[in-house]
């Protein structure tokens, strides 16, 4: 997954846009967004953070400095150690795939952050909150905490499955591939109306505004 | 066996309940999963879990259960308090790991199993 291999799947793909959603981590959205500078395809940051209670929650924001402060906030709360031998590398690298850095923090794990701080922390930096694949046996809101409290204020829910399950009308609900491998990348997607391939207007999309929605 | 008995043998702190202590306990489930318990609990279990989100004040009240042992002496969040007040739903505290926990109330007596 290196960041030209997911410009170059997004682009094959026929895709406008994509979210880089690392575990816990934003800090290879910018050399992505760099790779992706004149192809075509627009890149929008973001973090899958896991919540105390081990729910996957994506965030995705506007802009860097957005992202970055997330991102300050789940370092904040994330405690242990990677373990390359276990867990693989955690690799930083730049747009021309060259590694940068280790990340040693363990971003497989979960935060200290209860679920509905997470959501809040997304929002306070002005970000969409979409609880991930809540179809999933694992992992999900779903499945850690058998539904979806009131009053959460999630933007949207992600589904995995080819059928869009039933769900409350006021939510949201995307598809998306959550590639962790370059062919993954498209393999499910979302369209959106939307006037420019921003958060911002997903966001607008999302809660149906001037024009702005998902399209079937 | 009720709530009152388990309280005072495992010395369990009661933080919601104190009132329905006399509760009647017909089994035990363990489980950290929401989605699980809900597929699985049973009326009148004592729902054993380190899970602390309000959530769990609902799922034992729509199953039934008896009340629920929180362990390794977590404390439920503030609106997991008025969740299970509400609900009435029986919120204990053990500061045992779970299976310690689990296996000092299998030898009280209480089965995981429903015959």
């Amino acid at each position: 997954m290196s960041p030209s291999a997911v410009v170059r799947q997004g682009c094959a793909r026929g895709l406008d846009l994509i979210a880089v959603c690392d575990h816990n981590s934003a800090e290879n959205v910018e050399a992505t967004a760099r790779a992706a500078e004149d192809t075509g395809l627009a890149v929008i940051g973001g973090m899958e953070i896991s919540s105390r209670e081990e729910v996957h929650v994506l965030g995705i924001f506007q802009d860097d400095l957005s992202l970055r402060s997330a991102q300050e906030v789940v370092y904040e709360n994330l405690s242990g150690q990677n373990d390359p031998e276990i867990f693989g590398e955690q690799l930083v690298m730049n747009e021309r795939d060259e590694v940068v850095r280790h990340n040693n923090r363990l971003l497989i794990g979960a935060t200290a952050l209860p679920l509905e701080e997470v959501v809040r922390t997304i929002h306070r930096f002005g970000g969409l909150a979409i609880a991930a694949h809540v179809d999933r046996p694992s992992f999900s809101i779903i499945s850690q905490l058998g539904f979806i409290p009131a009053g959460l204020g999630l933007d949207a829910v992600e589904v995995c499955s080819d059928e869009l399950p039933a769900m409350r009308e006021d939510l949201a609900v995307i598809r998306s591939s959550d590639a962790h491998r370059p062919e993954e990348i498209g393999s499910r997607y979302t369209s959106f109306l939307v006037e420019s391939p921003t958060t911002l207007e997903i966001g607008m999309a999302l809660r149906r505004v001037e024009g702005r929605r998902t399209l079937a | 066996m009720n709530l009152s008995d388990i309280v005072q043998k495992l010395g369990l702190e009661v933080r919601v309940g104190q009132s329905a202590l006399g509760t009647e306990v017909r089994g035990g489930y363990a489980s950290d999963l929401l989605s699980d318990v809900i597929a699985h609990g049973r009326e009148g279990d004592l729902w054993v879990t380190l899970q602390t989100h309000m959530n769990i004040a609902a799922v034992a009240s729509m199953k039934d259960m008896a009340g629920i042992v929180l362990v390794n002496g977590r404390q439920p969040e503030a609106d997991t308090l008025q969740k299970a007040a509400a609900e009435d739903v029986v919120l204990l505290v053990s500061t045992l790991p779970a299976f310690e926990l689990v296996g000092r109330l299998y030898t009280m007596g209480l089965s995981g199993m429903r015959t």
